[in-house]
């Protein structure tokens, strides 16, 4: 049996990747070859090149089940987890090329700096427990905590983040944009059901469009195309959320019912 | 000398799992300045892979549930061998726990009449666990997360610094705990991203690091898992107890390859998934040990039927202890049973509607359907055990979550022991998160405060800590100057990989004598070639260096567990010994304990087969009367000797 | 790495080639043909676009007893084509000399350029921001829809109200649709039959809007309050999931209808009649 048959047979093969190596100064595409097993994935192939080729190849990586959103990075161009990018995806002579996410600093080979995220997380004030409940007293209906619940299946990946043009090709947006991921924060707390943020002073809905940049999402939706929890992003939280902005500051009908309905409180 | 970074502060956590960031909230809420530190970014931690729930007996389902029936049961699941005060503390205190974080933003899966709604699990004799989907542990550690970020917030507004009394410092690793005589005086500490030395000086710390899965070969624990904590407090001078007790998952995944050992949920079984081996037998009702005959339905029909009318069935044996089904998988396997890939199948698509399966596991269909290419709504799951859990860790008293004999040092969550006994109930480690890193972070803080002066930092205990780690850059020439080091440097991969065939091989799920000898020899043998481990490159974010690094504490935690489990001439829970097949009501109040041989600096030894362990037995208090008062004496004569019951 | 990090701040180049990001020279690295959907959501687009502003400008051949085209209903001048029955509304009197068509027009064209879908295949297939996910694009600056013009996209509410009341014009105009060409009720010819599909197409899109789905239920805290409204919003949540798809077919459709009647009235062939 030749060596190409014998591949054949057990599903094993030489794949060709090209992995970006380097750091903030400078840094290149470096060629591996390297061997490949049935049912792996991207993020194996890169655990063999540490052990085998390149033991401080730089990687963030966690649970490697796509639970946790550790390891994310760039493949074919495609903001993608390596722990849930199957090989068998690619063709089988396909150089596959694989970088760190290009919309945040890099550290070193596939690591970023995501402390971009970290300080958008700090912005959006938390939730606000309602002051007349006591722990154990909170009563929620299912269908009223669904719509969160689909935005809190977040891992934090920060592919959307990575993805989305508005801080991707724009590094200056960044001090202005939140970014998808925090948006659907705000659009999470103000849909829960026993946020009291309006009794404290806070309006979610219009402070998402006048500190957190909302009106930069041009809702074209890669968010949502890369969100590997397939939460809907943009239907589900942008778009909403956009909608409700829209309640506070363009709907003069709205405008005026609160009016007149706060005279008569 | 030392050049290091040193930063005071008053609480250091080492871990930002569930216990790590409770303690922090904790402390840092009890007015202390407090450092959280984790390998990983903040919110990643091991946590977000638990799927089942928190187990807390609010009553929600079942308003017979009360704390007394949850504390029968994790000693029921622990073959009785868990600190009475603990199994105690944590049935009573879990609800609140469970409701504290409602209070903070979490939104659990909700009852008809809109409180928490909760699911059968393994072990647990009510619907008790409250739960999300099957991502409970995200939703805990993102709530966890999202608090710590509120408290920050609120600094920010008093003070004009989000970090000035609790910083989270992510993707650092303690290596060393320091002492300032038998007190702790501080954390040595490296930053992953630049290789950077720092100390942090506290007077107070507190270990809430996980376990020790890495050092199996096949196991559902993520890198982080490497016994850190286990090894810091052995090394810091305390004890370990019940490390023989690992548990192994008994439905992990088995294929393709590079996912084996990844978790699929025990909802799977508590929501009505069977098992089947490869003749199509739900083989189950064949393992139902005796002291378990009486709660555990004999027929399909009877198990069947308690998913319905609980009331009047008894339940199936699918949710026996997680020990039970994992050995009895490991036998049809062994029997020649077994599905293609070497597990058994676990099968809900004949069971429920495509629909429900999809909403009430959303995340186990997506796994298998993006890992595996199996549709579970349409085809079973081959599954089999996988190392998932240690029962053992560190020696605390159960109120304080103190360490024995190190004052200043803590330890809560996976990495204390005792809680859990020989076995833990699925459900049961959220909930020991957040009890004990409470309490933990509690006393940490009030320990703190109470000292007049804070214990100073040893600078020959950093430049020491400073020269351990940086050894694995200059292995090579090792050989030269030490006479007993010799050979070329060797891969930490490498070491890493014979490391856990070793431990999956020789002291895994089931046990012999003979082969824990040889465990302990190659483990000797791997202590030996770890001093030499080597790595390339620098110090910025080197993975290999890191790894390097680990393996001091996987050695030393897997040392613990092979002469422990050599010791326990028994089975219990998650020991499982093929020369000792029963229960000994004798061995019920021994715990075995662990400490370092060496206390005196680093562990070296020239005589490997002497180890770095020093084991002994210690008995355990006896179990409050009205505790015991629980069970019937019947059930109490199973497990406790005549002697014991007499008293 | 502490989480106190603040994001940094650089000069020089751009996106994705900023200083601190790793430096690649592409653009992009997508190796699978992205450019693809943007092609042809520009080409289909342009395709309308053409068609439309000729059909409307012409100002000719849209009435054929009983069809009206949909482009030019409801026809709001003097200068209408009679229809009997039909929408002719002289609104705007005998001042208006150009086509009626773009008097009206303007209330479906700006229900669709604001239309969250439009605005995500306009700004991918024409203006390129992006042409595609993680492929920089070409522009400088970036301010999205934070100030004008691009800020009036808020009031796509607005064109929805008048998007339904335009569907409620060509529901009428596909009930008139069952009149023979002597006006006698109870017929039905080819005709009717692409009537009736555009108007199924056009109320699917209209209601399937993400405006829509907010003031129906959507912009609700406590949907167990109000069972009913939640149930629509689900359906329309449904339908929402298909926005794209409606869009299109909608769009199709419109001009299919139109290019319908333009045949029939210039004479190309007769409408063949069922009964």
């Amino acid at each position: 049996m030749s060596v190409s048959q014998e591949e054949q047979r057990s599903g094993v093969y030489q794949a060709h990747f090209r992995v970006w190596r380097g750091d903030e100064h400078a840094g290149d595409l470096a060629d591996f070859t390297v061997e490949v097993h049935e049912g792996e994935v991207v993020l194996d192939i890169v655990h063999r090149l540490q052990a085998t080729q390149a033991p401080d190849l730089a990687v963030r990586w966690n649970c490697k089940a796509g639970k946790c959103g550790s390891c994310s990075a760039e493949i074919n161009g495609r903001p993608r987890l390596m722990c849930m990018t199957r090989m068998s995806v690619f063709d089988r002579t396909e150089t596959i090329t694989i970088t760190p996410m290009r919309a945040f600093p890099v550290v070193r080979d596939l690591v970023t700096d995501v402390s971009f995220n970290y300080a958008k997380a700090r912005e959006i004030p938390a939730f606000v427990p309602p002051a007349e409940l006591a722990p154990g007293e909170y009563r929620m209906q299912q269908e009223d905590v669904g719509r969160s619940q689909e935005f809190r299946k977040c891992i934090e990946c920060f592919l959307c983040q990575d993805t989305c043009h508005v801080v991707r090709d724009h590094e200056e947006n960044k001090a202005a944009f939140a970014g998808p991921r925090f948006l659907m924060r705000i659009a999470e707390l103000d849909m829960h059901p026993l946020d009291a943020a309006p009794d404290s002073g806070i309006d979610r809905k219009a402070t998402a469009q006048d500190e957190h940049g909302l009106g930069y999402c041009n809702i074209t939706k890669c968010c949502t195309e890369v969100c590997p929890e397939h939460i809907k992003i943009t239907d589900n939280a942008l778009i909403p959320l956009k909608e409700r902005a829209a309640d506070r500051k363009y709907d003069p009908l709205v405008w005026l019912g609160n009016k007149i309905r706060r005279r008569g409180e | 000398m030392a050049h290091v970074d040193r930063q005071a502060w008053d609480v250091v956590v080492v871990g930002a799992g569930g216990a790590g960031l409770r303690a922090a909230i904790e402390a840092r809420e009890a007015g202390m300045r407090t450092a959280v530190i984790c390998k990983s970014l903040f919110g990643k931690a091991h946590t977000v892979m638990a799927e089942g729930g928190i187990a807390a007996s609010m009553g929600n389902a079942n308003e017979h549930d009360n704390w007394q029936v949850h504390f029968r049961d994790t000693m029921r699941g622990g073959k009785f061998l868990n600190h009475w005060r603990m199994a105690e503390l944590h049935a009573r205190e879990a609800p609140d726990r469970v409701w504290e974080l409602e209070t903070w933003g979490a939104l659990f899966d909700r009852t008809a009449d809109g409180r928490i709604s909760q699911r059968n699990f393994g072990g647990h004799e009510y619907p008790r666990l409250a739960h999300v989907g099957d991502r409970t542990g995200l939703e805990l550690i993102r709530t966890l997360q999202q608090k710590i970020v509120a408290l920050q917030q609120e600094d920010e507004g008093e003070l004009g610094a989000y970090d000035a009394r609790l910083k989270v410092f992510q993707e650092c690793t303690v290596t060393r705990v320091l002492k300032d005589g038998d007190r702790v005086s501080g954390a040595f500490c490296y930053e992953r991203e630049s290789g950077r030395f720092f100390v942090l000086e506290a007077p107070a710390v507190v270990l809430a690091t996980g376990g020790i899965g890495k050092s199996f070969k096949v196991t559902s624990n993520s890198w982080e898992y490497t016994g850190d904590g286990h090894a810091l407090a052995l090394l810091a001078g305390a004890p370990l107890i019940n490390m023989e007790f690992v548990q192994f998952h008994p439905t992990g995944m088995v294929w393709p390859p590079s996912v084996k050992g990844i978790l699929v949920t025990e909802s799977v079984r508590g929501d009505g998934g069977v098992l089947r081996n490869s003749d199509g037998k739900r083989f189950m009702f064949d393992y139902i040990p005796d002291v378990f005959k009486e709660k555990y339905a004999e027929t399909e029909e009877e198990g069947d039927g308690w998913y319905e009318d609980p009331e009047r069935h008894r339940r199936p044996p699918e949710l026996l202890p997680r020990d039970e089904v994992a050995r009895a998988i490991n036998a049809e396997v062994k029997a020649g049973r077994g599905s293609p890939h070497g597990g058994v199948y676990l099968d809900v698509s004949t069971r429920m509607p495509a629909e429900v399966i999809t909403r009430r596991l959303p995340s186990m269909h997506h796994q298998f359907k993006e890992l595996a290419d199996v549709d579970i709504t349409a085809e079973p799951m081959e599954v089999g055990p996988t190392c998932h859990y240690v029962m053992g860790g560190v020696e605390v008293d159960p109120d304080t979550a103190a360490a024995t004999g190190v004052p200043g040092l803590f330890a809560a969550g996976e990495v204390a022991g005792g809680m859990h006994g020989s076995n833990r109930l699925g459900g049961n480690s959220l909930s020991d998160l957040l009890v004990f890193g409470r309490r933990a972070g509690l006393h940490a803080a009030e320990y703190a405060a109470s000292l007049d002066r804070r214990p100073a930092v040893d600078p020959v205990q950093i430049d020491a800590a400073e020269a351990e780690a940086l050894r694995p850059f200059s292995a090579e020439d090792a050989g030269q100057d030490a006479g007993h080091e010799t050979g070329p440097a060797e891969n930490p991969y490498t070491l890493h990989q014979e490391l856990q065939q070793a431990m999956n091989d020789l002291v895994g799920i089931i046990r012999k004598e003979s082969e824990m000898f040889e465990a302990l020899k190659r483990l000797a043998e791997l202590r030996v070639r770890a001093r030499r481990a080597g790595v390339e490159g620098h110090r910025q974010y080197n993975p290999g260096w890191h790894l390097s690094l680990d393996l001091r504490n996987m050695l030393l935690v897997s040392e613990c567990v092979a002469r422990a489990a050599l010791e326990r001439e028994e089975s219990r829970g998650g020991h499982t010994r093929d020369d000792h097949p029963a229960m000994d009501r004798g061995w019920r109040n021994i715990n075995l304990v662990c400490e370092v041989a060496h206390p005196q600096g680093e562990a070296r030894t020239a005589d490997p087969a002497l180890g770095q362990i020093r084991l002994s037995r210690r008995e355990t208090p006896p179990i409050r009367r009205d505790l015991l008062e629980l069970f019937e004496k019947d059930e109490l004569a199973k497990y406790l000797t005549d002697e014991e019951l007499s008293r | 790495m502490a989480t106190g990090t603040e994001p940094s701040s650089h000069t020089g180049a751009t996106g994705v080639h900023t200083a601190s990001r790793a430096a690649i020279p592409a653009r992009h690295l997508r190796t699978d043909r992205w450019w693809l959907a943007p092609a042809c959501t520009a080409a289909g687009l342009l395709a309308f676009i053409v068609y439309s502003t000729w059909r409307a400008f012409a100002n000719a051949d849209y009435y054929h007893a009983p069809y009206v085209s949909p482009f030019y209903s409801p026809c709001l001048a003097e200068n209408c084509h009679t229809m009997r029955g039909g929408p002719n509304w002289e609104i705007f009197g005998s001042w208006w000399g150009l086509s009626p068509a773009l008097l009206i027009l303007i209330f479906p064209l700006g229900f669709r350029l604001t239309c969250y879908y439009y605005r995500k295949a306009y700004y991918r297939g024409f203006w390129a921001s992006p042409p595609a996910c993680a492929v920089a694009e070409p522009h400088k600056k970036y301010t999205g829809e934070t100030r004008f013009p691009l800020i009036l996209q808020n009031i796509h509410r607005y064109f929805f109200y008048f998007a339904v009341l335009v569907a409620g014009v060509l529901t009428y105009d596909t009930a008139l649709t069952f009149r023979d060409e002597h006006y006698a009720w109870g017929h039905m010819g080819l005709g009717t039959l692409i009537f009736l599909v555009n108007i199924v197409l056009i109320w699917a899109y209209t209601v399937s809007c993400h405006s829509c789905r907010h003031i129906v239920g959507g912009r609700l805290k406590h949907f167990s309050k109000h069972p009913v409204r939640y149930r629509l919003w689900g359906w329309i949540g449904k339908l929402n999931e298909r926005h794209m798809l409606l869009a299109w077919s909608s769009l199709v459709s419109v001009a299919v209808a139109d290019f319908y009647v333009f045949l029939l009235a210039s004479g190309a062939f007769p409408d063949p009649r069922f009964f």
